[in-house]
């Protein structure tokens, strides 16, 4: 029972990975593109916790909190480029 | 024009602790679980990259002033120098070695020389990701 569960939950994100990815490659302006990106790292960090129920293993913890790290970091260096075309800045402008 | 980014630099102060205290649990948990030197010092790296998006390259070097170039060295350094040191026991190139020690608080405690080849390898990790971040963000 438990398992034909995990494995509903495990469809039900790829279809959200699915989506996200149609938003991904259609949408129209790139802060959508970056949303999509954040949206398809936190599924695919789900489906790793959902594997690692299936799996009976604790050995992709630490592969979550890393995924999760890096989906931050990604963000915000999508975000600053969209927003001042400059990722890493020289000086202190204030 | 003057950009308000108080939000992601009160973020970035706690979430850095978070990111570099993973970091240390991933290198000292290498031995019997996941992780070890090559992870453990993606992790630090990519921290310290956080730190450099959110604030800018001369605030960052002002609290962290090393030569990161010195940084990947001194790794490169530290794995040779284990399995170098190995030769002084008549013992083959990269031999590694484990025993018991008793600390004083811990009690029992194991401690091997891969270790410090694992620094080694995290130290360089750290160095050499920097290092190619900050120089390809150089634009003039």
């Amino acid at each position: 029972m438990i398992d034909k569960i995990l494995l509903l939950a495990l469809a039900l994100f790829s279809v959200s990975i699915a989506l996200s990815l149609f938003r991904v490659i259609r949408g129209p302006s790139l802060p959508d593109r970056a949303i999509a990106l954040d949206t398809i790292g936190v599924n695919l960090l789900s489906a790793i916790a959902i594997v690692s129920i299936i799996l009976k293993t604790k050995a992709y913890l630490e592969a979550i909190l890393i995924l999760g790290i890096l989906a931050f970091i990604g963000t915000i260096a999508f975000t600053k480029y969209i927003e001042r075309g400059v990722i890493v800045e020289r000086k202190s402008n204030d | 024009m003057k950009i308000n980014d108080v939000i992601l630099r009160t973020v970035t102060k706690t979430v850095v602790f978070i990111i570099l205290t993973l970091g240390i649990y991933l290198f000292f948990a290498g031995h019997h679980a996941p992780g070890g030197g090559f992870i453990g010092g993606l992790v630090l790296a990519s921290g310290i990259v956080l730190l450099y998006l959110a604030y800018d390259i001369e605030t960052v070097h002002k609290g962290m002033p090393f030569d990161f170039k010195k940084v990947a060295a001194l790794g490169v350094l530290l794995a040779t120098g284990t399995a170098i040191g190995s030769l002084f026991f008549d013992a083959p190139f990269l031999t590694q070695t484990h025993s018991y020690i008793n600390v004083p608080i811990f009690g029992k405690m194991g401690f091997s020389t891969v270790t410090i080849f694992e620094a080694g390898v995290a130290l360089t990790v750290v160095g050499v990701v920097v290092t190619i971040i900050l120089s390809i963000s150089e634009d003039e």
